[in-house]
């Protein structure tokens, strides 16, 4: 196969149009059937979560659920695994600091 | 409602509640559960068939979902049409097909399982012999156990009930630690290729591919042909493993026509291939910059003097695959030692585990492929409708898939000894690397805990220190932590017991006392019982 300009050019991807999420208050175009994690990649957002320890970015790594480096607040709900999540229309991802127990208020 | 071989259960998804009672649950939809859910019920039984994803296809055929309009999602793969044609058949079947349901355990009906005081097997209630009375009496039947939602994180937990089930739980990928591995922008290589597969998108520009095994080569290959520039394939291990294996080469050509299709593919991208080098170092602040590659000896031990940065902005790394298997292994299924040192359930010729009942395929006997899985998932199906119906299903069938099965396992055997870790790769290691992501926990710790607290194993050092003991449950960190603990001693297999296989949402847990019924609803509030061995975690 010839090398494509972009993934959905290879696979003829004809997506309907695209709609907004944000994150950390900042708009993120997605496209319908990307979760959030492929949405936050392809406007180049590699990272969307600090650690508990050393406060590091993180963002996903193992792409299929395993790894749980991808957690981020969705919504307000954190510790959502952001590789398996859809992205849905008007989503606000916020960047999940340290062990995301803020909302519980523990 | 106890529906029989002949009398399939509904099939609608509403009607998955704890009072029909399925002949055959299958945990995993990928190319083994797939092959196990038609073909047994092709042969009359009912079948529920359980995935976390909404789809089908498992990793290997992860796709793009409709919504993206896809119009060629087989560019990204090769082998479609045998995942076409399982899809057609499923389609046609009556399989309830239950996506998006996160299997958290699996349990034998009226107290503990079989296996769980050792794995033995037989048990009181439960003949062998496909023979005993198919009305009840003995059968014990089994309950899985699921949350549902995209993550699992959702809304209600349920429960299917069936005579016999099939674990086609997969694999996910062997990480093994080196400095800078931690930044933004080294994924891993299967991970990249998921995300592409799935999102469509790239981690970067620049992608340097690394670690060991097979599936570097088609990770590379695809993303080269979906945009990335992939600048260098590092491989710790040369080819000439399989060298030594002639005659399971000559019998799966095959295999060698994917290397030669990958192989080509690269060429065509001017996608530079070391061997027997790694990916030492990552570079970069907030995000991957360059990485440093070094040559290593036989033992994947760095040869100084050889380091050579190579600028890129992304690095997708990764050193084989290992079998998802801990709803087997909870259940107390006997495990073997793989040639690359993972731990794989021990399946006879008929894909039974050492629990009665409880079937497997794929990538949980070993990693084998899809092709193999295909197989194996056939053969399951082919055993349990024998074993549910009380006489051979197909056996001139099952003879001729055996011995296709045999054949790509001593494929999959030489290929895993070709790629298995060198005993050095630690080596890689300064003391302030993160060796457990989740806990932070560094090499320079893990080696403090090992060489002044004496630990000498994995589970040890994850009480000393907390390796393995966050989210996930030392899936990422297991590896490097069981070699690091092992010193200069043998690697004993990492302790992989995780009593629930996903996170829970406590509201799930707590249903299980009302009566069975309506599987209650709702997740109860946004916090989940976490997979630990200790106490609850306390930071998630």
């Amino acid at each position: 196969m010839a090398r494509a300009r972009t993934p959905a050019d290879l696979v003829g991807a004809q997506a309907g149009p695209p709609f907004e999420i944000t994150f950390d208050g900042r708009p993120v175009p997605a496209l319908p059937g990307q979760s959030v994690a492929a949405a936050l990649w392809a406007a180049d957002i590699l990272a969307w979560r600090t650690t508990r320890v050393g406060g590091r970015p993180r963002g996903a790594f193992c792409g299929i659920g395993q790894c749980y480096d991808c957690l981020a607040t969705v919504n307000g709900s954190p510790n959502r695994r952001a590789c398996l999540v859809p992205a849905r229309p008007g989503d606000a991802i916020t960047t999940q600091e340290g062990h995301g127990h803020e909302p519980l208020g523990v | 409602m106890s529906p029989s071989a002949s009398e399939p259960a509904p099939r609608s998804a509403d009607c998955a509640e704890p009072s029909g009672l399925y002949d055959l649950a299958v945990i995993g939809a990928g190319s083994a559960g797939l092959a196990g859910a038609v073909t047994a019920a092709e042969l009359g039984l009912s079948v529920a068939l359980l995935d976390s994803s909404s789809g089908t296809g498992g990793q290997f055929y992860r796709h793009p979902v409709p919504a993206t309009g896809a119009l060629r999602p087989e560019a990204l793969h090769h082998d479609w049409a045998a995942y076409a044609g399982l899809r057609r058949r499923l389609e046609a079947s009556a399989v309830t097909h239950l996506g998006g349901h996160h299997v958290w355990t699996v349990a034998r009906e009226g107290g503990a399982e079989d296996g769980r005081l050792g794995g033995t097997r037989g048990g009181p209630d439960v003949s062998r012999d496909g023979r005993q009375d198919r009305s009840g009496g003995g059968e014990r039947p089994w309950t899985v156990h699921a949350v549902t939602g995209a993550d699992g994180c959702a809304e209600r937990p349920v429960r299917v009930r069936a005579r016999a089930v099939l674990l086609a739980t997969g694999a996910y990928e062997r990480q093994l630690p080196f400095p800078g591995w931690t930044l933004p922008g080294v994924v891993g290589a299967g991970g990249a290729q998921a995300m592409l597969k799935s999102g469509l998108v790239l981690p970067g520009k620049r992608v340097v591919v690394a670690g060991s095994g097979p599936l570097l080569l088609a990770v590379a290959s695809s993303l080269a042909a979906a945009g990335a520039r992939v600048p260098a394939v590092v491989e710790a291990s040369g080819y000439l493993g399989y060298a030594r294996h002639p005659r399971v080469l000559a019998a799966n050509p095959h295999k060698l026509a994917e290397a030669v299709l990958h192989g080509s593919a690269l060429l065509r991208h001017r996608v530079r291939l070391r061997t027997r080098s790694a990916v030492t170092e990552v570079h970069g602040r907030d995000r991957v910059e360059a990485v440093t590659v070094t040559r290593l000896d036989r033992d994947w031990r760095p040869l100084p003097g050889t380091a050579r940065r190579i600028a890129c902005d992304a690095l997708a790394v990764g050193h084989g695959l290992v079998p998802q298997i801990e709803l087997a292994t909870t259940l107390g299924c006997a495990t073997r030692a793989t040639p690359d040192r993972a731990t794989a359930l021990v399946l006879d010729e008929q894909q039974r585990t050492s629990v009665p009942d409880l079937w497997a395929a794929g990538e949980t006997g070993g990693i084998g492929g899809a092709q193999l899985a295909r197989v194996e998932g056939e053969v399951a199906g082919l055993a349990i409708a024998s074993r549910l119906g009380g006489r051979p299903a197909r056996p001139a069938r099952v003879r001729e898939l055996q011995r296709r099965r045999d054949r790509m396992r001593a494929f999959a055997d030489a290929m895993a000894a070709a790629h298995a870790p060198g005993s050095a790769w630690s080596r890689w290691l300064t003391d302030d690397t993160d060796v457990c992501r989740c806990e932070e926990v560094t090499a320079g710790s893990i080696r403090t805990a090992v060489a002044d607290l004496g630990a000498r194993d994995a589970r040890t050092v994850k009480l000393f220190t907390r390796a393995g003991m966050g989210w996930c449950q030392g899936r990422m960190c297991g590896a490097g932590v069981a070699c690091l603990a092992a010193g200069a001693g043998p690697v004993a297999a990492p302790a992989e017991r995780r009593p629930l296989a996903v996170p829970v949402p406590l509201g799930a847990l707590a249903s299980l006392d009302e009566p069975s019924g309506e599987p209650s609803g709702g997740p109860g509030g946004g916090s989940s019982a976490r997979p630990a061995e200790g106490p609850p975690m306390t930071h998630g």
